[in-house]
């Protein structure tokens, strides 16, 4: 799976939260049209959107990982095994043929959106 | 067709697999000699080579297969023929055969003999009686295990190095053992009288009885015991088993038979390059006899081999020039050392010692009669010097105007005379087991090794006994140094610091958050690996609440949650019991949180009772509930204080002399939630027994009849290492003070996940300067690690309890953030009455899985 087939298949987008539930640093999970997803906000203000299942241990806690940048990348480290992946295109830093899906967002005002 | 007849490679027999014979096979295929040659080994013994250095480990546990010394498939790879239980009987030079005690007959091009050696057994009557016994073999020790079994009483015969390794086997197997030594002293061969003494009275106090300048005439039945020992002197000893370690003999049984020169006193004669009287015949290790000696050390064995390897595929003139015999080992927990003339024999060489007696420590060196060369040196109860001291040996070093420096202890605190890796030449010797130097060193630190474990693998250095691990890593360290390498210890990307320095700018800077922390000093936005780090010194700097806004974002998962993420994302549970005391109430109360929450319960190995599979939504209820029954945090989750394990002491238990649980009990209350670069564990233990383990954790404390001994630095886990006495016969209120202190200084120095045994290890000056630290304040630091743990202390809050008291807090504890769902992904099945994940095969089968 890759970030294109998913951004291919988003459809309207569905609102999940307010601005004010995402403290930047810490990640939080939506379930959107039957799928999770984690969110995280960070330093600068971005939202990210990746899915929450983590393909290493294949339990759903992405969102509760740390974010943080490696090299410039802006990251999420798996909370179990802490592999890291680009949160802006789902791919994993530690193994090439990894990626978590990636979602688009929307901010508009304080409501947070996204297309899935 | 070609007519060109194929070159038969010549081939190669080496008679004995031990541990010399080989270390010559790993050394020819090294230098590719197994595609020259075709190697065929015949090995007497069932199995190939193992370690026999390490032979008495055989009796704590270790197997036959942990002692092998072959790597991996080493004979099918390197294709060697090995042949056991194939004896060799019989050499014709002339025809040049071996022949197999099976009768078979086999010719070679060039024959190496490593056949060892075998314990001399004095021929005195009785002496082939039944549980009379060596010390040589796997095969012997089987034999020793089984009569001891059938014994109570065993005598060792024989006083030296062995017999004293031999003596502690069989008081580990449970015998009452006795020493029996013809000679006026133990170790007659590396000690002088007061070493010997020091080391007499040591080991008698580990109940192991003495007899020295005893001479055994027979051995015939006993009154009480199996056998009675009769001596010259008229004493008797009765016993049920008897272990010979009266030395060794060379095995040159082949050597005589084909008429091969041998020396009087037994051994093949070699030459320089450990070649016998017949060129193409080798003889190494044990068995052979250069320059009148037989070694009976592994290190000048090893040599031979690298020697005979060298010669055959003429890959280099090394020769065999004779070898150091200096030794150092841990006989029965007693260290020992003796290089180079440790009785002074030489013309004009004057000695100077140091005695201790309280503490049992000797020490002598021996100096050239002009003071400037070290010729020899003794050392009992204290080695530390023993690797400065042999390099003044072998190096001929000029000794600093006083020498008598290097064996007195610094009591300043200034560190103990020695020199700097530096000044060692190039040639210096520095692992004598592989034949490294200090240039061969150096050369593979010109050829890009950056660690210890880089220089190992480069060059073999302190890859056998060890004994030269640190001073390859002074080395290693120096010489970073003077090509201008800096040794790396930044945190991460986005701190150039280590840990100790980020302690340091956030105390004293009083930063308090990491996003100060990351302006004033960082760059970027941080990361999973000094997030936490940062948090953890935060925690252990001002102690506010983990989940507090600035720092929450900061947190593992497990400090997050406050509790351990298991495999499938669930959480465990574990409420503090200090001590692994609870009341029935308590233990019925958490049965009831378990059984309402459906949690799989398990006794932890820390004495305390862990919950597993409760979901995010479920942990504030549950900590509810248990905090109304009266619990609190276990901290489990946290680089913090997890339990104080402790024995039942002196209330209950017949033997306590001082009630370990109470003292377990208000350690755990004074340290839990105190934050630190690793996990802390604690023991308590009433008595020397040592029920509680304690000399396996952080901090391990035993009662003694006037208070308590103090250890510190244990670990269990992966690489267990025993605690180390900081403190003896101490009072409560002196404990709490050394123990502030000790845990203080350690979250201070230490670096990112550093247990307190690897800080030790890494604590330049090792055991001596943390006492000096702790115990003498020699840091003038005491009062202020007291003031800092004490704030600590008294700002202690029950995480969970602030947790469950604060709305904003509990906001965070639900799956998803916009529905009430839960994660559909978490699914259990049933096992022994309880639950456990699902595998992915089941998840997928939905088979008979439980609700949540
Ligand atoms: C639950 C328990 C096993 C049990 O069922 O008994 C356990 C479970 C875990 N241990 Fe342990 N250890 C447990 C006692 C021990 C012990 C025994 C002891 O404490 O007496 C040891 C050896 C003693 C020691 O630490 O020196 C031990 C040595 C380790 C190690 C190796 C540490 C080391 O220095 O080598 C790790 C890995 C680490 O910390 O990096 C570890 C890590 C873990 C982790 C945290 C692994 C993880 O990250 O998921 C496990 C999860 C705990 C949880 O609750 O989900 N656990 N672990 C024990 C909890 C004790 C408690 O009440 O808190
Ligand atoms: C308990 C113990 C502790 C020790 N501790 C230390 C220590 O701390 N430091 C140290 O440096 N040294 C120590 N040593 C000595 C060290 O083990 C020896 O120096 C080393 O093993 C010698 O190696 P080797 O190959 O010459 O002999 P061995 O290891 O004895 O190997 C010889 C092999 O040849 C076989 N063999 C003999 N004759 C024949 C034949 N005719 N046909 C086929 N096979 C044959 C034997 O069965 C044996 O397997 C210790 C020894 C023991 C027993
Ligand atoms: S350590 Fe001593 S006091 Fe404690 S339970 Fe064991 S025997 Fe009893
Ligand atoms: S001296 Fe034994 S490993 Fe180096």
């Amino acid at each position: 799976m890759n970030a294109r087939n998913n951004l291919a298949r988003a459809i309207a987008p569905v609102a999940v939260c307010t601005l004010e539930d995402l403290t930047p640093g810490i990640g939080i999970a939506a379930l959107v049209n039957g799928q999770q997803v984690a969110l995280f906000r960070l330093r600068n203000g971005d939202v990210y959107a990746v899915g929450n299942h983590d393909p290493f241990s294949g339990a759903n806690v992405m969102s509760r990982g740390i974010t943080g940048d490696l090299k410039g990348v802006k990251v999420v480290a798996s909370p179990l095994y802490k592999q890291h992946f680009n949160l802006a295109t789902g791919q994993c830093l530690e193994d090439d043929s990894v990626s978590l899906p990636v979602y688009a967002v929307q901010v508009e005002g304080d409501q947070v959106s996204i297309l899935a | 067709m070609s007519t060109q007849s194929v070159v038969k490679k010549s081939r190669v027999i080496v008679i004995g697999n031990g541990m010399v014979g080989h270390k010559f096979l790993e050394a020819l295929s090294d230098r590719g000699g197994h595609d020259v040659f075709e190697v065929i080994v015949l090995a007497e013994e069932p199995r190939a080579a193992y370690d026999r250095v390490y032979l008495s480990s055989y009796f704590s546990g270790k197997t036959a297969a942990d002692l092998s010394l072959v790597q991996g498939d080493f004979f099918s790879e390197k294709n060697i023929a090995l042949r056991l239980n194939t004896k060799a009987v019989a050499i014709d030079r002339v025809a040049k055969t071996v022949t197999t005690a099976a009768g078979e007959m086999l010719s070679y091009d060039k024959l190496v003999l490593a056949t060892g050696s075998y314990p001399f057994v004095p021929p005195v009557p009785g002496h082939d009686r039944e549980h009379c016994l060596v010390y040589r073999t796997i095969e012997d020790l089987e034999a020793i295990s089984a009569g001891a079994a059938q014994s109570k009483v065993g005598v060792v015969v024989g006083g030296g190095l062995l017999g004293l390794e031999a003596a502690k086997a069989l008081r580990d197997l449970g015998l009452e053992t006795h020493v029996v030594e013809f000679a006026p002293r133990l170790m007659a061969v590396q000690l002088d009288d007061g070493g010997a003494k020091v080391l007499r009275r040591k080991i008698e106090a580990l109940g192991v009885k003495v007899h020295t300048e005893k001479n055994t005439l027979e051995i015939v039945d006993g009154a009480t015991h199996r056998h009675v020992m009769k001596f010259a002197c008229g004493a008797e000893l009765e016993t049920d088993l008897i272990l010979f370690s009266a030395g060794i003999r060379p095995r040159d049984e082949l050597g005589r038979q084909s008429g091969l020169e041998t020396g009087a006193r037994g051994g093949i004669v070699v030459n320089d390059f450990c070649q016998t009287s017949d060129a193409d015949i080798y003889s190494i290790g044990e068995s052979a006899l250069w320059n009148g000696r037989i070694y009976g050390l592994v290190a000048p064995g090893y040599q031979m081999a690298a020697v005979v390897a060298d010669h055959l595929t003429a890959s280099a003139a090394s020769e065999f020039k004779g070898a150091d015999m200096s030794t150092k080992l841990k006989l029965m927990g007693v260290d020992v050392g003796s290089i180079g003339d440790a009785m002074g024999t030489t013309p004009g060489a004057q000695s100077y010692f140091y005695i201790d007696e309280p503490k049992e420590i000797y020490k002598k060196i021996v100096v050239s009669s002009d003071g400037k060369t070290l010729l020899g040196a003794v050392m009992v109860g204290d080695v530390d010097a023993y690797g400065t001291l042999l390099q003044f040996m072998l190096n001929r070093m000029e000794l600093p105007e006083h020498p008598d420096a290097l064996i007195l202890p610094s009591r300043d605190g200034s560190a103990p005379a020695a020199f700097g890796a530096d000044a060692l030449p190039a040639t210096a010797q520095i692992c004598s087991c592989n034949n490294v130097s200090k240039g061969d060193i150096c050369a593979a630190i010109d050829a890009g090794a950056m660690e210890v474990g880089d220089i190992k693998s480069a060059t073999r250095a302190a890859t056998s006994c060890g004994g030269c691990t640190a001073l390859v890593g002074q080395i290693l360290k120096c010489e970073l140094g003077k090509r201008g390498v800096e040794v790396k210890k930044d945190l991460c990307e986005h701190f150039a610091y280590s840990r100790q320095e980020m302690y340091h700018l956030i105390k004293i800077e009083k930063i308090r958050t990491f996003e100060e922390m990351l302006e004033k000093h960082g760059r970027g936005d941080g990361c999973d690996i000094c997030k936490p780090t940062t948090a953890s010194i935060l925690a252990s700097t001002w102690n506010d609440h983990i989940l507090k806004k600035d720092h929450a974002g900061l947190q593992d998962t497990n400090d997050y949650f406050m509790a351990n993420m298991q495999k499938d994302g669930t959480y465990s549970v574990v409420p503090r019991m200090p001590g692994g005391e609870v009341t029935p109430d308590g233990l019925m109360a958490v049965g009831a949180v378990a059984k309402k929450y459906g949690l799989y319960t398990k006794l932890t190995g820390g004495q305390r009772v862990d919950l597993f599979g409760a979901q995010v939504h479920e942990l504030p209820e549950i900590w509810r509930e248990l905090i109304e029954a009266g619990f609190e945090s276990g901290h489990a989750y946290g680089k913090s204080l997890r339990t104080v394990k402790s024995c039942v002491g002196s209330t209950w238990c017949r033997y306590g002399v001082q009630d370990s649980v109470a003292t377990a009990i208000d350690l755990e209350k004074r340290y839990r939630g105190v934050r630190s670069p690793h996990k802390l564990k604690f023991g308590v233990s009433g008595c020397t027994r040592e029920c509680a383990e304690a000399q396996s954790k952080d901090v391990g404390i035993i009662a003694t009849e006037k208070g308590w001994n103090l250890y510190v630095c244990g670990n269990g886990g992966m690489k267990p290492r025993h605690a180390e006495l900081l403190a003896g016969d101490i009072d409560t209120e002196t404990l709490v003070k050394y123990v502030d202190r000790f845990l203080m200084f350690y979250i201070r120095t230490a670096d990112r996940l550093q247990r307190t045994s690897v800080w030790r290890d890494n604590l330049e000056g090792g055991l001596a300067y943390l006492q000096d630290v702790v115990i003498n304040d020699s840091l003038g630091l005491a009062a202020e690690l007291e003031t800092d743990m004490q704030h600590l202390v008294d700002t202690y809050q029950c995480e969970w309890k602030t947790t469950i008291e604060d709305p904003e807090k509990m906001k965070r504890f639900r799956h998803f953030i916009n529905s009430d769902d839960r994660d559909a992904n978490v699914v259990f099945v049933e096992e022994r009455g309880q639950i456990r994940p699902a595998s992915p095969a089941e998840k997928k089968g939905r088979i008979e899985t439980v609700a949540v």
